[in-house]
C-alpha cells in the first residue's frame, strides 16, 4: 500500500513555506551564498540552457519516503494542455538539445506519448525518468516498446540491488516489480552494449547519509545485478537526497536533520559548483512556472524576478545568464562529488 | 542527563590538539593518509575501522565509521559481517586463552 503524501496526511510540511522556514532556522556554519562566494562563483548564474526539464505532474503510482516532489496516487496536479503546447513550441524554436521528462510518474500524463513524439520529431534527445513499476500496470504494459521505438533514454530509479533497502524507501514489493521491469527493458536491448538503447539507473541513499562513490558503486551494481538477476544497464547515477519535502519529514522524524545539514555543509566541494545542473537546466512546472531546478520547483522558488517567470514568456536569451535562486537545500548538490540529475558533477 | 560519553564531543575531536598542536597535526596527517585509497579501497578501510571500533568499543568511532561505511557504499549486510568478524576474533581471543587456563590447571593438578 502506498504511503500517504504530506498533502494527504495534512502535514505542515506540505506547505513549501514551512519547509523553507524550517531550513532557514537551522544554525549552519555558513550560508550557501557564503560558500559560493568563497568558491569564487558569486553570484551564481546560469550558462547556456542544454536541458529543458518538464515536470508534468505530481501523480505517481508510488509514494517513496524520500520523494522531493511529495508525489503519490492522491496528487491531482498534472501539466495543463496550454503549458505543454508552450513548452513544446519553446523547445522546437530553440536549440536546446535535450528534454528531460519527470514527475511524479511522467508516463501517467495522458499526453506523455505526444510530448515524446514531438520532441523526437524535432530531433531532440529525450529522457524519461521512470520509476520502473509503472510498466507493470496493465494500461502501461506497452510503455517499454514505445520508449524503445522512439529511442528514449530511460533513467530508472532503483536505490539498491537488495530488496530490503529498495522496499524500505519505495514501498513493499517495489523491488520485485522493478527487477521484472528491468528484465523487460533488457529484452528490448536497453542497457545492452551496442544497442543504442540507454538504460541508466539512479540510486539515492536509503537513509541520512551521503551517496557512495559513483564509479565504485557502478561496478558493484553491474556485478551484483547481473550475478543475481541477469540484468545489465549502462550507467549508475548517485544522487544526494535533498532536505526538502518527504525526505525533510524523514530527517525531522528520525532526529537527523541538523546532523545531515551539518554533513552537507562540511562536505561542500567548490569543484562541484561548475557542474551544478541549475547552471544548464530550465525546469518547467505543471502550471507553467519556471524554475532553476526541480528542487527549487518543489519549494516554490521560481526563477529570479528579473528573468521570465512562466513558459508563456520564456525566452532563451533572457533566461541565459540569469541569477540562480539559492537556499540551504543547495548544499545537497555541492556535497562530496556533487549531485545532479545525471549523478556526480566532479570526476 | 550526565554521561561520560556525549555524541556532540565527536565534533570536538580537534580540541585535543590545543595543548599539543604539533602532535595533533602529525596525527591528523597520518590519519588522513591511512584512510586514502591504496592497496585497500576506502570502503575496505572503512569496514576494517568499523570492526575495530567495535572491538575497542568506542562509541564515537562506531557512529563515525557506520556513517563512513555507508557513504563509501558498504551495505548493511557487509557492515554486519564486519562486526561479526570483530566479534569472532574477540570471542576467539578469549577462548584461545582457555589453553593457558588448561596449562595452569594441568600444572597444578595431579
Amino acid at each position: 500500500m502506498a504511503l500517504p503524501t504530506l498533502l494527504n496526511s495534512r502535514s505542515p510540511l506540505a506547505d513549501s513555506a514551512t519547509q523553507r522556514s524550517t531550513l532557514a532556522a537551522l544554525p549552519l556554519r555558513r550560508t550557501f551564498e557564503e560558500a559560493i562566494d568563497a568558491a569564487g562563483h558569486a553570484p551564481l548564474r546560469t550558462n547556456e540552457i542544454s536541458v529543458l526539464q518538464l515536470n508534468v505532474g505530481k501523480r505517481c503510482n508510488q509514494a517513496c519516503r524520500h520523494c522531493h516532489v511529495d508525489a503519490g496516487p492522491d496528487r491531482t496536479e498534472v501539466m495543463r494542455d496550454d503549458v505543454i503546447e508552450a513548452a513544446l513550441r519553446f523547445l522546437e524554436t530553440s536549440e536546446i538539445p535535450t528534454i528531460d521528462i519527470t514527475g511524479g510518474a511522467p508516463e501517467l500524463h495522458p499526453r506523455f506519448p505526444e510530448i515524446v513524439i514531438r520532441a523526437r520529431a524535432a530531433g531532440r534527445h529525450v529522457m524519461d525518468r521512470c520509476n520502473l513499476t509503472i510498466t507493470r500496470l496493465p494500461n502501461y504494459a506497452d510503455l517499454p516498446e514505445f520508449l524503445a521505438e522512439n529511442q528514449v533514454e530511460v533513467v530508472a530509479s532503483l536505490p539498491s540491488f537488495a530488496a530490503r533497502q529498495t522496499d524500505a524507501q519505495r514501498g513493499a514489493g517495489v523491488f520485485d516489480d522493478s527487477i521484472a521491469a528491468l528484465r523487460r527493458f533488457n529484452a528490448l536491448g536497453y542497457g545492452v552494449d551496442g544497442s543504442g538503447r540507454t538504460l541508466n539507473l539512479v540510486t539515492n541513499p536509503v537513509g541520512a547519509f551521503l551517496p557512495g562513490p559513483q564509479h565504485a558503486l557502478e561496478a558493484d551494481w553491474k556485478r551484483e545485478l547481473f550475478r543475481r538477476y541477469g540484468i545489465v544497464f549502462n550507467r549508475l547515477y548517485t544522487i544526494t537526497n535533498m532536505p526538502i519535502s518527504r525526505y525533510l519529514e524523514f530527517l525531522i522524524a528520525s532526529g537527523n536533520l541538523q546532523a545531515y545539514m551539518d554533513r552537507l555543509v562540511t562536505a561542500f566541494n567548490p569543484a562541484a559548483v561548475e557542474g551544478l545542473m541549475c547552471r544548464y537546466t530550465l525546469s518547467v512546472g505543471w502550471d507553467g512556472r519556471l524554475y532553476d531546478c526541480d528542487f527549487n520547483q518543489m519549494i516554490d522558488l521560481t526563477t529570479s524576478v528579473d528573468a521570465p517567470q512562466t513558459i508563456f514568456d520564456a525566452d532563451v536569451n533572457a533566461l541565459t545568464g540569469r541569477r540562480i535562486v539559492i537556499g540551504p537545500h543547495c548544499f545537497g548538490c555541492t556535497a562530496g562529488s556533487g549531485s545532479s540529475c545525471g549523478g556526480v558533477t566532479v570526476a | 542527563m550526565e554521561t561520560y560519553y556525549h555524541p556532540k564531543d565527536l565534533a570536538r575531536f580537534g580540541d585535543i590538539g590545543k595543548e599539543a598542536p604539533e602532535l595533533w597535526q602529525k596525527f591528523s596527517e597520518w590519519y588522513a593518509a591511512v584512510f586514502k585509497e591504496g592497496a585497500l579501497s576506502e570502503r575496505e578501510k572503512a569496514l576494517i575501522a568499523l570492526a575495530v571500533a567495535h572491538t575497542v568499543q568506542c562509541p564515537y568511532c562506531i557512529d563515525a565509521y557506520s556513517t563512513t561505511s555507508l557513504e563509501k557504499g558498504a551495505t548493511p549486510e557487509q557492515m554486519t559481517e564486519a562486526v561479526h568478524v570483530a566479534a569472532a576474533i574477540r570471542g576467539g581471543s578469549s577462548l584461545v586463552h582457555g589453553v593457558q587456563m588448561r596449562n595452569h590447571v594441568d600444572k597444578l593438578s595431579m
